[in-house]
């Protein structure tokens, strides 16, 4: 059963020097319950990809081709207005700065109830009920009491807390988290992921996580995607990518992680950095950094192709 | 004292931020001035040619300590010592001054973006006229650009043509310009990708080797920090709780708050770890808890740990904890800031 379909999405930034092609025919599937991992570096299109599935592209960035399909509902010709029901309501979402996130003007309490109440259609008294039980799920001291402060009342951690219960309140099937704890401390972070894994067990929502973090993506998602230059270049259980991947580029993204346990001579590094848009290398986009680069990957780009449980869009798959 | 030869050797540093209100809102609400301890006793030695990592979570004091150390801020008190030298006065000496730099995380902030990179790196030069004006200093240019990988031609550009990680290195390269032993640098890859960090990590760990430099590290990230350090300090709210070798500080760690920072991390071998709670946050620093700061997220905490602050001393057992005594800094032994670690409450997991 699938939740979330993401078919062959391109989405195109035309720009004064020529149309760019950000996202290039990304294809995924996410099921209910499931936590999909999206990481890459910054650049790759992670982000990219979560605001095209929810329709907040910036413009003049568009989805020029493709579809994304939440149960039966296309969303990328929804009208806006039908979207936007379906946010908020059916897919929740959490940003990387829970500071712009919440409305500074409203006490966290006032922004809980309104969302109950948009999606919910709750009465006044129901609402803040149900917003109390929230900041008491996910771990504020005296909900209570912290319903009448505001954002700025709160530290980064319990705030990222707030949003995390904001996103989740209306009960949605598909939460879209972008880099939900790139901005806290490790101990905190493993704080806030420790709360999205148990309620998105304990209420079968899927998760859709972007990420540069490949140590919260092992810990946190069942499968990952990795994407390069606007493309998935890989994407299978998180336990056969990060512990035997395929494509080159993920192969040498895990080399260039430190270990904890030992100390290296040297890291493998990946020569170079991920091209710009505007000069995307033709074929493979990662063969100039490639060390099994052959003639064929210059020339021809190569698809998803599967090898095992894993896709992996490489030539070598192949041979 | 043993002959150590330090670089820098700082002995009981403090240092405060004023956070007062302004002056009349004082007068009016009667409130008396207020500080901010950042950097609260704390001591630490960078051995020649070794890397001292200081790590910890944000408001730490880490990089308070970084710009202790290479005189940006002045110590409310405590000796910050430099090469022998007490630091203010080696800081007054062009000799002496030119023989330490910085690095900072952001390589987009810290570039002058009008300047091409040819100028930027050949500035401290020309600050301390190393090298005579024309083909020599040219020659000196391409030389460090090509020490950090950078192509000659390079040097014609402008920063913001370059990628962040090629801003890293042009910001190394001025850095070694002065033709520094020391160099402190504050979360130098915190900004960059991790492919692109272990490039300029690389890059750093081969100059060193090659040009005999001393590190004062800093990074909030444990598995970087594991790759760059000799000896590696853990720093909670301005003060020191751990601080030994490297290698015995992260494969043993004995202060509860080390053990809780190395718990927390998540891990490429932890496919599908359920976590342990780890509770709670980093209080203000404004108004530290009494006592060891750490306590009111310590397990192991009682009455003594709420009202008396621990002090670093040696922590005994351990691998090479060098019983006798006669273990020099920079060898293996760690000292530990912790009752429990100190009356054996600690408990090794």
């Amino acid at each position: 059963m699938t939740l979330l379909r993401v078919q062959d999405l391109t989405v195109e930034i035309p720009t004064r020097r020529g149309v760019l092609r950000a996202l290039d025919r990304i294809s995924f599937d996410i099921g209910p319950g499931e936590i999909i991992g999206v990481v890459g570096e910054s650049g790759a299109g992670k982000s990219l990809t979560g605001a095209a599935i929810i329709g907040l592209l910036a413009p003049p960035g568009r989805i020029a081709g493709g579809s994304v399909a939440l149960g039966t509902d296309r969303l990328d010709t929804m009208p806006p207005e039908r979207l936007r029901r379906i946010r908020g309501r059916r897919i929740g979402m959490i940003f990387q700065d829970p500071l712009t996130t919440l409305n500074p003007l409203y006490t966290v309490g006032r922004q809980l109830t309104e969302t109950l109440q948009t999606h919910l259609g709750l009465s006044d008294t129901e609402a803040r009920k149900r917003a109390v039980a929230w900041l008491a799920e996910v771990g504020i001291p005296a909900p209570a009491q912290r319903i009448e402060a505001y954002p700025h009342e709160f530290s980064g951690g319990m705030r990222q807390r707030v949003v995390i219960a904001l996103a989740l309140c209306a009960e949605p099937e598909l939460v879209i988290a972008d880099e939900p704890t790139t901005a806290l401390d490790v101990s905190i972070q493993a704080q806030i992921i420790g709360l999205l894994k148990r309620l998105s067990r304990d209420r079968g929502t899927a998760v859709m996580l972007i990420t540069h973090d490949m140590g919260v993506i092992a810990e946190t998602a069942d499968r990952v995607a990795v994407m390069y230059a606007g493309r998935i270049v890989e994407v299978g259980p998180v336990a056969d990518v990060i512990g035997r991947p395929v494509h080159p580029y993920t192969d040498g993204l895990m080399a260039s992680i430190p270990p904890l346990t030992h100390r290296m001579d040297r890291l493998r590094q990946i020569d170079g950095a991920m091209p710009r848009l505007d000069a995307i290398p033709s074929g493979c986009a990662f063969h100039p950094r490639c060390r099994f680069a052959m003639e064929r990957c210059r020339r021809e780009r190569p698809d998803l192709m599967p090898i095992g449980a894993t896709s992996a869009a490489c030539w070598l798959v192949q041979t | 004292m043993t002959r150590v030869q330090s670089m820098l050797r700082g002995r009981e540093v403090s240092y405060e931020f004023d956070v007062s209100h302004p002056l009349l809102r004082r007068i009016v609400s009667r409130a008396p001035r207020r500080f901010l301890r950042a950097v609260d006793e704390v001591t630490f030695d960078v051995a020649r040619g070794t890397t001292l990592s200081l790590v910890g979570e944000s408001g730490c004091g880490k990089s308070s300590v970084a710009r202790l150390a290479v005189g940006l801020y002045r110590p409310k008190s405590g000796e910050i010592r430099f090469d022998g030298q007490d630091l203010s006065a080696a800081r007054a000496q062009p000799a002496l001054r030119r023989r330490m730099n910085m690095i900072f995380q952001d390589p987009y902030a810290s570039l002058n973006p009008r300047w091409r990179v040819r100028d930027i790196v050949a500035e401290p030069i020309r600050t301390f006229r190393l090298v005579p004006e024309g083909a020599a200093l040219r020659a000196r240019v391409d030389m460090l650009l090509a020490q950090v990988g950078l192509a000659s031609r390079d040097g014609e550009r402008y920063p913001h043509e370059f990628s962040g990680g090629q801003r890293q290195r042009i910001s190394i390269a001025r850095a070694l310009s002065s033709e520094p032993a020391f160099l402190v640098c504050d979360e130098p890859t915190s900004a960059l990708d991790v492919s692109v960090q272990a490039q300029v990590l690389n890059l750093m760990r081969d100059l060193q080797a090659r040009l005999g430099l001393t590190y004062l590290f800093i990074s909030h990230n444990l598995a970087v920090v594991r790759h760059m350090a000799d000896r590696l300090g853990v720093m909670y709210l301005g003060r020191i709780v751990e601080i030994g070798a490297a290698d015995i500080v992260l494969s043993a760690p004995r202060h509860p708050y080390t053990r809780l920072l190395l718990d927390a991390v998540p891990d490429l071998q932890g496919i599908g770890r359920a976590r342990g709670p780890v509770g709670g946050e980093v209080p203000s620093p404004i108004a530290p808890p009494p006592g060891c700061a750490f306590h009111p997220r310590c397990p192991l905490a009682n009455d003594r740990c709420r009202i008396e602050k621990p002090r670093l001393i040696h922590a005994s057992g351990g691998a090479s904890g060098g019983a006798s005594g006669g273990a020099s800094e920079g060898a293996g032994g760690v000292e530990v800031a912790c009752h429990a670690v100190e009356e054996g409450r600690g408990g090794n997991r």
